[in-house]
């Protein structure tokens, strides 16, 4: 493609590697101006990287970059800001215990002499532009106090005070419910009308369907293709991003519920901030059915879970486990009583990273025979238990037991936690986030483990911020709102308006009236 | 009014102005390292070696003032004096991304064997430098008064000056843009990054600052309270600052105020142990430490230090 | 082709063999204490001192005689063990800078004991021992549970607590019943509380006749305070290698040290665990005091004008060990070695012997650094494998 002013960003034969790793190969980008352009990939695919070059985060080790037909060179990110890119992370870049504005503001601060911060002049300057746009943020709220799609429009706010006309958008829509992700798609449609270019990176093929007018593929840091889609459908993209055909439907057999397995009454719960977080909750899961929770990050989803698991406590209500009540006890309890838990963060919650992965599979069970006796540790015991787990589940490499598993790639680390968990032969499977930040190969072993697992007569609570997960593997689905579910059904009944309606507040009897 | 409850007044008006007046001269080092301490670890880097700093910055200065006759030049050497330390710990901490704590625990051992080094270079191979005949002035300058109130409330300069230090870096802090940068590098380096502000820059600046500061407070101690330099000069004080910084909750004021506590403490075992309280100079001088102990376990609670204080930046962990 | 496939295979292996060394623990120290000799010759030629003189003279103050080699060991016994306490405290993410003020306490309670308890040695050693290694390890196991309870930062407790110990031991050391008039110090505890080698044997008339057959020997028992402290340091270093690499116990408080809260979902009692690695941290710098008053002359403590610093060198050795318990030992004795050898570079060469204090910062400081080197191995490994695929 020849340069011209028409495209807004072009960037032509970029090479990257970290080490002897390519993430980059020669890969090419062009977008034209006043367009939503997405850059669809795997994990790891090297679609970040990419952005993170635009951006001056990273320098590539070759390849030119053209803004508006001209050549840059974009080494830091106050050089791209003032080449007027800006970007919204994935992992939000926000201040926790500053304000909405002081995060707006920070490096682009106004000031009077000997840079004093002029916060009078800031403030109308930013409610100027934010009222622009049509955004509605609190400036004076701390960021800690905010909601996940509140923070987000924040970040947009941060580029758009920064006078952008290229604006990086990285996997936004992943903490979003359906309702302000239409949101979300209406400001990108008012930010296009006035001149600006999206650049959207994402992984979910139906936005771009609906959003992009362009979508460049990456696979393994090459280019694999540039298309439109609204030519192409979603099946097509989905195999090539990952080179083969995919299947985007979890195959399972009917459920077969029996007896009830978890049983939650009234249950309230605080945050870590002394806030009510789980209020009134209720609910029962039965042998042989997965249980899936739907609804938009901080709605009671984790201080459920670390009720459950005895991380917190249960202010009041109670949570019974095959009939005995476990709330208020300990950890190691909760465990002892066939509770097992794929946590939702598994480098922080689920590992000790610089732990072998040996030591890592028995993390709950060291201190019981045969792996430790009169309080020593027996490594050939523990060995042989890992080796057996490791083929068993198919964790790469094979001979990872004595490897730090820290080494493992993120995949292979969520399997081994799979293994552990699932080989305590628990009655409750709780999974929470169990495939977050997993390329499609994983994400299927994962959802195939779920499937075997209910097949087995065990009961499995899946908790996911992704409704198509949720809605394509769980039998039974609650949604969570406030701290409490407003609405259960089964999967046939499932739809995902009425659900999305439910996990932004709506309640089950006004939907279905 | 009687004579002899006249001479009562008085002498509690002696001790209270002395108390004053004591507090005020051993909490000014305690300040200046506690600022410093503030500074650094605001912009997220740990700041063990505050004691090693103040010890060579305690050399630096009376050496200097001795060879030059000026307690003000001496002052600002100090100050250098810390800060090039600090430079060793900026380098270890921001550029080779290694550990705080021991980068930290290492200077307190290059510092002071640094000034006793110097010290015997400098001084015929004695670990005690000469006394300086010009120390640090007072407020109201060479006072000449009758009265030991008006003597005790001539406070030294340095009492000045740290609370003036505190006061210029809470404003810098909180009501400038360079303080919300230097916060949100402590806070969020990758977000700070990623608006084009230099974490690097900011932290090596920080951590400077934090070993003049440090310098100045020896300073304070070898031009003002003790006039030359010992090996004992600087015992603990510098740990005393990093205490105040916690205790005071990585604020300037929180700090300072901590500083005043100590300060105030250690001008009590001076005040009553020569008197006739039969409290032994020993149980008296434990009481700072008692009190902060209790003061933590019923108020202060759950440390809260920057977020991202003690660990070193990576570009790309996010 | 094949040449090129060669010269390939050999750059990988080059590459993961360099990698191989340059992660061994070792290699760091090694490194570092290179460079903290480097620093010190680059120091003392500034100074217009002959490096190598001084480094002779360091050397030969260390090992010229068998008295300076039983010196050296005896000096490095208490800081072995405050090291241990220290490097023990980090495995579980605890910075213990509250060594010194353990040492302190243990030291003044086997002190009052030893004065004031006057039992046959059987059961005066134990006695005093256990005293000792409780003091220690009530002074650390308060640190550990104003942490694990209230969440207060262990370092402004152990600060706190170093200035109380301070002052607490100079109050014991001024009681009358325990001064010993015309001096700065206490009584010596009695006789039945040391743990020197044969101290009567020594002094006897057979003794000093059989001590005359080895020359050597004569030197060491008559001229040192030859004791069973630095055994007592080996076992302790053994012991806690073998606690934390091999029991379930040094699992859980690896597994807290490296990550609280995968430890805490896995079912480990976080907070249990930190107050006893205080407490065993504790235990080890009280030790430290207890072996340091029973073992050496003059078998008591004085009043303190400052730090004497035997807890702050434990955190130096525990960092040129790189935490490793066994490294304790060799940095122990390292460190007191050049402490004692430290004098006499004063003596011969006339350089201050603060010259040790700033190889010694030195090589702590490199230590720091060396996590550099690591992450330059890990690189350097990955390379080659990535190669390999």
């Amino acid at each position: 493609m020849e340069v011209s002013s028409k495209y807004a960003v072009q960037m032509h034969g970029i090479v990257k590697t970290f080490g002897s790793f390519c993430a980059l190969d020669h890969v090419d980008l062009d977008v034209k101006k006043g367009t939503v352009h997405a850059l669809l990939g795997e994990n790891g695919a090297g679609k970040s990287t990419m952005m993170n070059i635009l951006y001056g985060f990273y320098q590539a080790d070759s390849g030119k970059i053209y803004i508006n037909g001209n050549e840059v060179r974009i080494k830091d990110p106050s050089t791209a800001i003032r080449h007027g890119i800006g970007m919204v992370h994935q992992h939000f870049m926000l201040v926790e215990n500053f304000t909405v504005l002081q995060n707006v503001i920070l490096g682009s601060e106004v000031t009077d002499r000997f840079g004093v911060l002029n916060m009078k002049k800031a403030r109308s300057k930013v409610e100027k532009i934010a009222g622009q746009y049509g955004f509605d943020v609190d400036l004076d709220a701390k960021i800690e106090d905010i909601s996940v799609g509140m923070q987000q429009r924040v970040e947009i706010l941060k580029a758009l005070y920064r006078g952008v006309d290229i604006l990086i958008l990285d996997e936004p829509t992943a903490v979003l419910t359906p309702q302000e992700i239409s949101e979300l798609m209406d400001i990108m449609k008012s930010l296009v009308k006035s001149g600006k270019t999206i650049i959207l990176i994402t992984h979910k093929l139906k936005e771009i369907q609906q959003s992009s007018n362009a979508c460049t593929i990456i696979r393994r840091g090459k280019l694999i293709d540039t298309v439109k889609p609204q030519e192409v459908d979603e099946e097509a993209l989905a195999a090539k991003m990952v080179g083969h055909p995919v299947r985007l439907v979890v195959e399972k057999t009917p459920a077969k519920p029996k007896d009830v397995v978890l049983e939650i009454d009234h249950l309230c719960v605080k945050d870590k901030r002394g806030l009510d977080a789980v209020k009134d909750l209720s609910l029962k899961i039965h042998r042989g059915e997965i249980f899936g929770i739907a609804g938009v990050d901080g709605n009671g989803q984790e201080e459920l879970v670390n009720a459950i698991t005895c991380l917190s406590r249960a202010e009041s209500g109670t949570i019974k486990i095959n009939g005995q009540e476990i709330q208020n006890t300990t950890p190691q309890n909760v465990i002892g009583h066939k509770i097992s838990t794929i946590p939702e963060d598994r480098q922080r919650r689920g590992l000790v990273l610089n732990f072998s992965c040996e030591k890592n599979m028995v993390l709950e069970k060291y201190k019981s025979s045969p792996f430790s006796r009169h309080g020593i540790m027996q490594d050939g015991e523990i060995k042989e238990y890992t080796k057996k787990l490791v083929g068993d589940y198919d964790i790469r490499p094979a001979g990872c037991g004595p490897m730090q598993v820290r080494s493992l790639s993120g995949g292979n680390q969520q399997k081994l936690i799979i293994a552990r968990e699932i080989s305590n032969e628990p009655d409750l499977l709780i999974a929470v986030q169990p495939t977050r930040g997993l390329d499609v190969g994983a994400i299927e072993y994962v959802h195939k483990m779920l499937v075997r697992e209910r097949d087995e007569g065990k009961a499995v609570l899946l908790i996911s911020l992704e409704l198509d997960e949720v809605l394509s593997v769980a039998d039974t689905i609650g949604v969570i709102y406030d701290g409490s579910i407003n609405g259960t059904f089964s999967q046939d009944q499932a739809d995902e308006k009425t659900i999305g309606l439910l996990m932004a507040g709506g309640k089950q009897n006004a939907v279905n009236g | 009014m009687q004579t002899s409850s006249r001479k009562e007044v008085l002498h509690m008006l002696n001790n209270l102005t002395l108390l004053i007046s004591i507090t005020f001269m051993y909490s000014a080092p305690l300040i200046f390292g506690a600022l410093g301490g503030v500074t650094s670890e605001r912009s997220g880097v740990v700041n063990i070696g505050i004691e090693g700093m103040m010890n060579i910055g305690a050399f630096a200065g009376t050496a200097v003032c001795y060879y030059s006759g000026n307690p003000w030049l001496g002052f600002l050497a100090a100050g250098a004096a810390g800060g090039l330390l600090a430079l060793l710990h900026a380098f270890a901490a921001v550029t080779c991304k290694a550990d705080q704590t021991i980068s930290g625990i290492a200077l307190n051992l290059i510092g002071p064997g640094f000034a006793l080094f110097l010290c015997r270079m400098f001084f015929q191979g004695a670990t005690m430098s000469k006394p300086i005949t010009n120390k640090l002035p007072k407020i109201f300058g060479d006072l000449k008064t009758q009265s030991t109130v008006l003597k005790n409330l001539n406070l030294d300069i340095t009492a000045v000056l740290a609370l003036l230090l505190a006061v210029i870096l809470w404003f810098v802090l909180y009501k400038t843009k360079w303080g919300l940068r230097i916060r949100s590098v402590g806070e969020h380096p990758a977000a700070s990054d990623s608006l084009g502000i230099s974490v690097t820059r900011t932290r090596y600046i920080c951590v400077l600052l934090s070993g003049i500061f440090a310098g100045f407070g020896g300073g304070c101690m070898t031009l003002d309270i003790i006039p030359q330099y010992t090996p004992t000069a600087i015992s603990g004080q510098g740990f005393i600052a990093l205490a105040a910084v916690i205790f005071g909750k990585w604020t300037p004021f929180g700090a300072y105020g901590a500083c005043m506590l100590f300060g105030f403490a250690q001008a009590l075992t001076v005040v009553l142990g020569g008197g006739k309280f039969a409290v032994p100079s020993e149980i008296l001088a434990m009481l700072p430490y008692v009190l902060t102990i209790i003061v933590l376990i019923l108020f202060v609670g759950r440390a809260v230090a920057p977020k991202e204080d003690g660990i070193p930046y990576e570009k790309g962990t996010r | 082709m094949k040449k090129r496939l060669a010269c390939l295979w050999l750059e990988e292996n080059k590459m993961r063999l360099t990698a191989k060394i340059l992660k061994k623990p070792i290699t760091s120290a090694l490194l570092a204490i290179v460079c903290g000799f480097l620093v010190a010759a680059i120091v003392l030629a500034a100074a217009h001192y002959n490096p190598w003189q001084a480094f002779g003279a360091l050397f030969s103050g260390m090992f010229a005689r068998p008295k300076y080699i039983s010196n050296v060991i005896i000096k490095a016994t208490p800081i072995i063990l405050t090291g241990l306490s220290v490097a023990f405290a980090f495995k579980t993410s605890l910075f213990n800078i509250g060594a010194e003020g353990q040492y302190i306490v243990s030291a003044m309670v086997v002190t009052m004991l030893g004065v004031k308890l006057n039992l046959p040695a059987v059961i005066q050693i134990p006695v005093l021992m256990v005293a000792g290694i409780a003091a220690g390890g009530i002074w650390g196991g308060f640190v550990g549970l104003l942490k694990a309870k209230f969440g207060i930062h262990e370092v402004i407790t152990s600060i706190m607590l170093n200035w109380i110990a301070f002052y607490l031991s100079n109050y014991i050391v001024n009681l009358p019943a325990f001064h010993q008039p015309n001096s700065t110090g206490t009584y010596p505890i009695n006789q039945s509380g040391y743990i020197v080698l044969l101290p009567n044997w020594k002094t006897s008339p057979q003794g000093i006749a059989s001590l005359e057959k080895t020359p050597w020997l004569k030197e060491i028992m008559l001229k040192t305070d030859v004791n069973f402290g630095f055994i007592i340091a080996l076992v302790m270093a053994v012991l806690i290698w073998f606690l934390l690499s091999r029991t379930s116990k040094g699992f859980e408080l690896c597994a807290v040290g490296y990550n609280k809260d995968a430890a805490e979902f896995a079912g480990i009692n976080v907070n249990k665990n930190l107050f006893d690695a205080m407490l065993i941290s504790g235990a080890l710098s009280g030790l430290a005091g207890a072996v340091a008053v029973m073992g050496t002359n003059p078998h008591n403590i004085s009043t303190l004008a400052a730090f004497e610093n035997n807890g702050f060198n434990g955190l130096s050795v525990a960092f040129i060990a790189g935490g490793s318990p066994i490294g304790c030992i060799f940095a122990g004795l390292l460190f007191g070695g050049f402490l004692y050898g430290g004098q006499t570079v004063q003596s011969e060469v006339g350089a201050p012997s603060e010259i040790i204090n700033i190889m010694m910062g030195t090589i702590v400081f490199f230590m720091a650094l060396t996590k550099v080197v690591q992450v330059f191995a890990d690189k350097l490994a990955k390379g080659s494998a990535a190669h390999a695929e």
